[in-house]
């Protein structure tokens, strides 16, 4: 299954929901894209829910530091929500679960934002 | 007379839940042949027992020694081959994943975890390998890379290892 993504907004935030495989090929290039076009429109409050991605490879996981620094970069914040155990423990083996913003909960996610 | 060594393309079938099996491929650089490894993986590391978590982390593995081989090693160039092989003996499932690149240099591996590494975008590959396998075992030469990859059938199980880089 390729990764698709649908995005909303939520009081001046936008939620991108996330589905399927972030690994090399289509879908890091989904995420990328995604995330590019956004910011390029100024929006620059960023959350990727990550419910429905069952599968990320260290491509994928690449793909979601670079979303992360660009956004960063660009004078925004982009935060993870709803993480599948096979992606929150991949977060905690390779450290990044310290650099991102983990949230469990929509509401309380877009109200962090400053 | 055919230069090109005959291609070991058997299907694995309940088979390879017998004794000792090996089963090899010969495969495009590609992406699809990133896929496809996976899905091999996948497919015999269930057939052979291993519980769900297991099968998760060696098709993770061979996923990454996958984009190893063909990004890092063949660097996609169709006149080279990626061979992956997958045997199971009394005590291991191994997997053997050879490309034909210029040898990968284990001195430039960076440490994923050392802080001023965190935020890169590459270099995680083969630290999830040694997180999720036994064993790992990487010879690079001149004429390719060798990776081979270990999970014991019997042993502990090396979920939440840390690598031992």
């Amino acid at each position: 299954m390729t990764m698709k993504v649908g995005s909303r907004q939520v009081d001046g935030v936008t939620i991108v929901d996330c589905s399927g495989r972030i690994t090399l090929g289509e879908g890091s290039v989904v995420l990328r894209d995604t995330v590019r076009d956004l910011l390029s429109k100024g929006n620059k409050k960023i959350i990727l829910n990550l419910q429905d991605v069952n599968y990320i490879d260290s491509s994928g996981i690449g793909e979601l530091v670079s979303a992360f620094t660009t956004t960063k970069n660009q004078g925004g914040e982009l935060k993870l929500l709803n993480l599948t155990k096979k992606v929150n423990d991949l977060l905690q083996i390779t450290k990044l679960y310290t650099v991102f913003d983990v949230k469990d909960d929509e509401t309380s996610a877009v109200k962090s934002f400053k | 007379m055919d230069r090109e060594p005959p291609v070991a393309e058997i299907e694995p079938t309940s088979s390879m839940a017998m004794t000792e099996q090996k089963v090899s491929y010969t495969m495009d650089s590609s992406l699809e042949t990133i896929d496809s490894a996976e899905e091999k993986a996948t497919r015999i590391a269930a057939e052979l027992g291993f519980g769900e978590d297991e099968v998760m982390q060696i098709s993770m593995a061979v996923r990454e020694g996958a984009v190893n081989a063909v990004l890092h090693g063949n660097a996609y160039a169709p006149d080279k081959k990626v061979t992956l092989a997958f045997e199971r003996t009394a005590e291991d499932f191994i997997i053997t994943i050879r490309d034909q690149g210029p040898g990968m240099d284990l001195s430039k591996i960076p440490n994923p975890l050392a802080p001023e590494n965190l935020l890169k975008t590459s270099g995680r590959g083969i630290f999830l390998m040694r997180s999720f396998m036994d064993v790992v075992e990487i010879r690079p030469s001149k004429a390719g890379t060798e990776l081979k990859l270990i999970k014991h059938v019997h042993g502990p199980t090396a979920g939440g290892k840390e690598a031992s880089q």
